[in-house]
């Protein structure tokens, strides 16, 4: 998702206190800042919240793109109004992260260098008005199937971000499918925009849920203590099962031959993305990730002097003010 | 110079009328920047009609291991919430 | 001239100026100092983009032939364009575009209250309601600009290299032309040598606190409202701007 494959420390904490803690999550109350909580606990979700802050920032870019080719006023307002809402999510997930030590700088600058990462989706291009139309339709879609659970997280500023996040959020996904509407009913250039557009986001879509995590022990670890709220599996399929009608409505193809639906378990199946490309993202061989990268550390260094110069003003004024009292 | 701009805590009061309520955080430089801020960041869907901003360092929070003194003895004080005592409905809405 | 053509021209000119400038504003969007910043900018851009809407909507019910918001901003070229020559220079630094915004501003929300009496009760409105969204435009614009000018010494040596760059796009604001003059006519459109000294009285004060040197000359560069000779930079973003209207002609989006 937005935190792909976080794994979730260790943690050497003495037991009885482990117990306690594992107690109260289990008994559904929330975890505040300043309590008690294993230091695994902490350290994952710094990776996770923080993770999930920084694709917001850089989910700005692929949208932002197309933001000075809008094709209609409207369509500009409506496109900017949701990127600005993902720097405002940006926003709120640092502020959560912040209250568990770690400081929006240190987080930037360890985006900023490689050492932590943000969704694999965001590597992708957009090259056509369609792609805002297929972004919000599947990237926020699939975002949304995870958010939406992880409004009830163990802890306690994170879920209060993400119950701001999801109200915000809900314009998101349909504006995108009503631009892929009005692509897939328009002229025949604009339907194979549309159908482009599907082809190219399908799989990475189905990626955003990381790779099957049945098997492992972090994933166990961080369902447990409500970081983690579904496995990567039954989301992916929980998406497939209510994007392929969707699909279908619009009149477009999901790019996989071998997708019916199965009787037996109530679902799609539907083919695998191809992993190898996956994890080629994820170590930065992705289609974008050093534009991605290069946009968001020349903001950060370009906006230096503007930070520093409007943190001297207010010192001075400061200064000014006590020197008068 | 690596100064990080101060956090800022946001409370909001809304069209109608309830208490401020705390809505999030930002960073800001000083107050008067911090409450535009708060506006252009926690107000875009008409959230509210005034705003407080309070820098993070000056709040002093209760001590989450003193939750048991601090909160406990209240829970015993069941005679102060209205359904504690039986009316009959025979004496209509009270 | 007749008072329909001069209307219709100086309706173009309210919302190619917000046109073109929140165009430029929506630029910055995920590319910010600072994520307080970027969210900002696009409130701004949003505004003014809004603002638009009605400009160009009027102008077009004003001329009469059909022509949508969407028409006039997405369809015409280069030399049809009314816009101020400051509001379609690129926003170089973030100090560039705060300054941009700022001197901007202060003429806006000048013209804007004058125009919040105009004679002609559509134009009345809209004003009325943008005056509201660019009274806070300029609070947030000129705070930055004074932050940035008494700031650090390289963000006030930014500010006033930006101050300088800016200053000769200044003059067109407040030179009127036979489309003034006809507004100003009309009760319509303020006189604008009246505008001219509240806006230096403001923008003094600005930049005082600011801590930054009003430029000696008065020159003033022309071409921009009238659309006999807009800067190149203008053409670069219309190719942007209008690139899928151009490209897909009679589509619907």
């Amino acid at each position: 998702m937005y935190a792909q494959m976080v794994t979730s420390e260790a943690t050497q904490d003495d037991p009885e206190k482990l117990a306690v803690f594992q107690a109260r999550i289990d008994a559904g109350e929330k975890v505040e800042p300043k309590e008690w909580m294993p230091e695994g606990y902490r350290k994952t979700l710094i990776r996770q919240i923080g993770q999930h802050a920084h694709s917001e920032i850089v989910g700005q870019l692929p949208e932002g793109n197309w933001i000075t080719r809008a094709p209609t006023l409207e369509r500009k307002t409506i496109l900017l109004a949701k990127v600005q809402d993902e720097a405002g999510h940006g926003l709120y997930l640092y502020c959560a992260a912040e209250t568990l030590g770690v400081s929006r700088d240190e987080l930037t600058e360890m985006l900023l260098d490689g050492r932590m990462k943000y969704s694999s989706i965001f590597n992708y291009p957009t090259l056509t008005w369609a792609d805002m139309g297929a972004v919000g339709w599947l990237v926020d879609g699939a975002a949304i199937m995870n958010q939406v659970p992880l409004q009830r997280t163990s802890y306690g500023p994170y879920s209060r971000a993400m119950i701001r996040i999801c109200k915000e959020e809900s314009f998101h996904q349909r504006q995108g499918y009503h631009i892929m509407m009005k692509m897939a009913q328009g002229t025949p250039a604009q339907k194979k925009m549309a159908q482009d557009a599907l082809n190219r986001f399908w799989y990475p879509s189905l990626m955003m849920f990381g790779p099957s995590d049945k098997d492992s022990v972090h994933s166990a670890q961080s369902m447990k203590w409500k970081i983690k709220m579904n496995t990567n599996d039954e989301l992916r399929q929980k998406f497939v099962d209510q994007t392929v009608p969707q699909a279908e409505f619009l009149g477009l193809t999901v790019p996989d031959e071998t997708l019916h639906w199965n009787d037996e378990k109530g679902g799609y199946d539907f083919a695998e993305p191809d992993w190898s490309e996956f994890f080629d993202v994820i170590k930065g061989n992705g289609p974008c990730n050093t534009e991605r990268l290069a946009a968001r550390n020349k903001a950060w260094d370009d906006g230096a002097w503007v930070r520093e110069g409007l943190m001297a003003h207010a010192e001075k004024k400061r200064t000014a003010k006590l020197a008068a009292e | 110079m690596k100064h990080e701009w101060p956090l800022w805590e946001v409370f909001i009061r809304g069209q109608h009328g309830l208490n401020h309520r705390h809505v999030g955080s930002l960073h800001a430089p000083d107050a008067e920047m911090a409450l535009k801020i708060a506006r252009d960041v926690y107000t875009r869907r008409n959230e509210g009609v005034s705003i407080w901003v309070v820098e993070a360092a000056h709040i002093t929070a209760s001590s989450p291991s003193g939750k048991g003194p601090l909160y406990e003895p209240s829970e015993s004080k069941v005679y102060r919430h209205p359904t504690f005592f039986d009316i009959p409905d025979e004496a209509g809405h009270m | 001239m007749t008072d329909q053509t001069a209307l219709f021209e100086y309706l173009l000119r309210l919302g190619d100026n917000t046109l073109v400038l929140g165009h430029r504003v929506s630029e910055w969007c995920g590319h910010a100092p600072v994520l307080e910043e970027d969210i900002a900018l696009a409130n701004t851009a949003l505004d003014l983009i809004g603002q638009t809407q009605m400009w160009l909507g009027l102008a077009g019910e004003v001329e009469g032939a059909g022509r949508s918001a969407d028409d006039l901003a997405m369809l015409r070229d280069v030399w049809d364009f009314r816009n101020l020559l400051l509001v379609e220079q690129p926003n170089g630094d973030f100090g560039q575009t705060l300054m941009r915004q700022c001197l901007f501003d202060v003429f806006h929300v000048e013209l804007l209250t004058e125009l919040t009496r105009a004679s002609d009760g559509n134009i009345a409105a809209i004003a009325a309601k943008a005056l509201k969204e660019v009274t806070y435009h300029l609070d947030r614009s000129s705070e930055t600009v004074i932050g940035l000018g008494d700031g650090t010494e390289e963000s006030h040596r930014r500010m006033q290299a930006a101050l300088d760059l800016l200053w000769p796009y200044v003059g067109e604001m407040f030179t009127p032309d036979a489309v003034d003059d006809a507004m100003h006519a009309a009760r319509i459109a303020p006189d604008l040598t009246a505008l001219r000294s509240r806006f230096d009285i403001r923008i003094n004060d600005i930049l005082t606190e600011a801590t930054l040197t009003k430029p000696d000359s008065n020159f003033a560069q022309s071409g921009g409202k009238t659309g006999f000779r807009h800067t190149e930079h203008l053409g670069h973003m219309l190719t942007q701007m209008q690139w899928l209207q151009r490209a897909y002609p009679g589509a619907t989006w």
